[in-house]
């Protein structure tokens, strides 16, 4: 079986700070990881692998130079092949166009049996890509996918909702998103990163000339979409008033004023 | 479309190095240097003092915008019933459709489901066109797509809102690839740029440390997911007339791949935080799994349901439905008491709307506070057994304020 992960490095956005000053992004020292829902997808297509040792997972991420970290640490957990898709052309894609980017390689590497995403990634949270990538491809889709069983020739997935769960069959190829509850990601092992590492090339780099995709559809004049303008979001117009005293007094003028303003 | 710099403008002065969201400005021998991570936001250009910014118009490709009109809003059902966020779009594609002069038309796809494709008359929409087949009882991508995709070709419509739950985000993007337009993802506002009919979606970004405003200029329709719990739902009249198109779609068996073999309803009580009135919700501060037995028992006294941070979930201390904030739901409850939670900006996205906000906290320099009508600094561990005890007393204490007053 032929495995293709799609993943992103992403800044660890739980460690993004403001200046409370001037109310902007403190960037340094942010680390950069594989994006968590991804590492659930690539985890998935391993135990895959673990127990169909025939399975060839192949990893790809669309980034700058520097993501090739991001593919060494999933050759490290496990993955066979890495490819980085990296290109000025490809800059200021919105989903539209990084979907089109993304699926124009996945065409070329071809002969794929089930492609795997994170759900969303945590740097924009749109959950596009993956169904994207799925429609040009025209392969179908299941998204949120909390648990995966593999028959011969199709898969029945468990595609999670607020108030419960479908279960879907479809035959492959599919294109299938995952969500933290599907599985525990392992840690690279030690000899994983010694192999991913200390063998050179084991990330391949493809620019837009390395396989057959329209310019016209990628980088921001490809996108449907633009930013307009980005701004802090506008803080609440609220004075706080600390309550003052021992718990015990506290809680008691903190019920007064509840009680006072009707919200209780 | 490129931002560039003008380098003999440029002074070097970096004000557009601190205001640019995406870090994508260097600073090389005193002049600014624009890479690859630019999203061409243009904040960069009404920071420069000097003029030296500007952003270059790209050859865009599109469609002819001017044969797009109506304003559609996708009627998502479960079981046969439409959910909450349908009434939610239904206020505000209203609004928009008012703004723009148009229609307002609700989609509804399912199975032998009249009655609801009246009911979303009565909540607004002007037109309901209802797709009846047996095979849309139950959602699947492959079939509303299909359905859907075919009636964007036919129809035209510029604007399309779909709620952004579990399925509306696994429809949208679909869609937006099908018929090659853009969408935009969990929006939190709407609105309209009349002259050029262009919506401006606004929404959290990086992590909801952000916001910025999409466009989707040049293709039709403008789509957008929205999420569930932030614009106001519509108000019922039983009196609004409007047409109810039944269309039966070609669909057959094996136009679904991915088909859906069995549907499972969590027995586990919904947790209804966006209907909730009052929120008690748990951080960090707990310290632990167990500390939510207390948020429980103050919520239980006030009424209310339990919330939680997101740092509480990723440590699996609670369920993710308890979730709010950016990553989880948006909730404006009358009542918002936040404990031992510190106040980051992905958590205040999904709150500062509510009336009130209560907060409990160690550390008197907590974010939390800034957002709060009232603040308690001490251990939740003690401020809450108080607070609950005095939520026994609240008659006696209101007397004993009132004698105090009288006096």
């Amino acid at each position: 079986m032929k495995i293709i992960v799609c993943l992103k490095q992403v800044p660890d956005t739980n460690e993004v700070k403001i200046d409370p000053v001037k109310g902007t992004l403190i960037r340094e020292g942010v680390p950069s990881i594989i994006n968590p829902d991804d590492r659930n997808a690539l985890e998935e297509a391993l135990r895959i692998k673990d127990e169909h040792p025939d399975t060839l997972v192949t990893v790809v991420s669309m980034g700058p130079p520097q993501a090739d970290v991001a593919l060494k640490e999933a050759l490290a957990m496990g993955a066979d092949d890495a490819i980085l898709l990296s290109d000025r052309a490809f800059a200021g894609s919105d989903t539209w166009a990084t979907s089109t980017a993304i699926a124009g390689a996945l065409d070329k590497i071809g002969d794929y049996d089930i492609i795997f995403c994170g759900r969303q990634a945590i740097d924009g949270d749109t959950a596009q890509v993956g169904p994207q990538i799925a429609e040009h491809l025209g392969i179908p889709q299941i998204t949120y996918v909390e648990q995966l069983d593999i028959e011969e020739g199709k898969v029945i997935a468990r595609r999670a909702l607020e108030d419960g769960y479908y279960v879907v069959e479809c035959e492959t190829p599919v294109l299938l998103t995952a969500i933290k509850e599907l599985n525990e990601p392992r840690y690279p092992s030690i000899k994983g990163i010694y192999k991913a590492y200390r063998e050179e090339d084991r990330v391949k780099v493809w620019s837009a000339n390395d396989y057959d995709v329209d310019r016209e559809n990628i980088g921001l004049d490809g996108s449907p979409t633009e930013v307009n303008k980005s701004f802090t979001p506008p803080g609440r117009d609220s004075a706080c008033e600390m309550l003052e005293g021992n718990s015990k007094e506290a809680s008691r003028d903190l019920v007064v004023r509840l009680k006072e303003r009707k919200i209780i | 479309m490129a931002i560039k710099v003008i380098k003999e403008k440029c002074v070097g002065c970096g004000a557009c190095v601190t205001v640019c969201p995406a870090d994508a400005i260097n600073m090389i021998d005193k002049k600014a240097i624009i890479t690859d991570k630019c999203i061409a936001c243009g904040a960069c250009i009404n920071k420069c003092p000097v003029e030296a910014i500007f952003k270059e118009e790209g050859n865009k490709g599109g469609v002819n915008i001017d044969e797009y009109r109506g304003v559609w809003v996708f009627a998502e059902q479960r079981e046969g019933k439409t959910l909450n966020v349908v009434r939610e779009l239904l206020g505000e594609g209203r609004k928009i459709a008012d703004e723009l002069e148009t229609e307002l038309t609700a989609v509804l796809l399912g199975h032998n489901i009249e009655d609801e494709a009246n009911l979303l008359i009565k909540y607004g929409a002007d037109k309901v066109i209802y797709a009846n087949h047996e095979l849309l009882g139950v959602y699947t991508t492959d079939g509303y797509a299909k359905v859907i995709y075919d009636l964007i070709q036919e129809r035209k419509p510029e604007i399309m809102l779909i709620g952004a739950t579990n399925i509306g985000r696994d429809l949208g993007p679909r869609l937006s690839a099908k018929v090659h337009t853009g969408l935009t993802a969990d929006c939190t506002r709407l609105d309209v740029d009349k002259e050029n009919r262009r919506l401006m979606m606004t929404r959290p970004a990086f992590g909801g440390n952000l916001m910025a405003t999409i466009l989707c200029p040049n293709h039709r329709p403008q789509m957008s997911t929205v999420r569930p719990g932030v614009m106001e739902k519509a108000k019922i009249d039983e009196n609004r007339e409007g047409i109810v198109q039944v269309v039966k779609p070609e669909l057959k068996d094996s136009d679904i791949k991915a088909k859906v073999i069995e549907t499972v309803k969590s027995d586990k009580p919904v947790v209804a935080l966006e209907e909730a009135p009052i929120i008690v919700s748990g951080g960090r501060g707990l310290g632990g799994e167990e500390g939510f037995k207390l948020i429980e028992d103050l919520a239980e006294k006030l009424g209310g349901v339990v919330g939680a941070s997101r740092a509480t979930v990723d440590s699996q201390w609670i369920e993710q439905s308890h979730q709010v904030g950016q990553t989880g739901k948006t909730v404006r409850p009358g009542l918002y008491v936040a404990c031992g939670i510190s106040g980051a900006i992905q958590h205040l996205a999904g709150m500062q709307d509510s009336k009130c906000i209560v907060a409990i906290n160690k550390d008197p320099n907590a974010p939390i506070f800034e957002v709060a009508d009232y603040g308690i600094v001490g251990d939740l561990y003690e401020v809450i057994p108080e607070l609950i005890q005095a939520l026994d007393n609240v008659d006696d204490i209101m007397e004993a304020v009132k004698a105090l007053s009288n006096e």
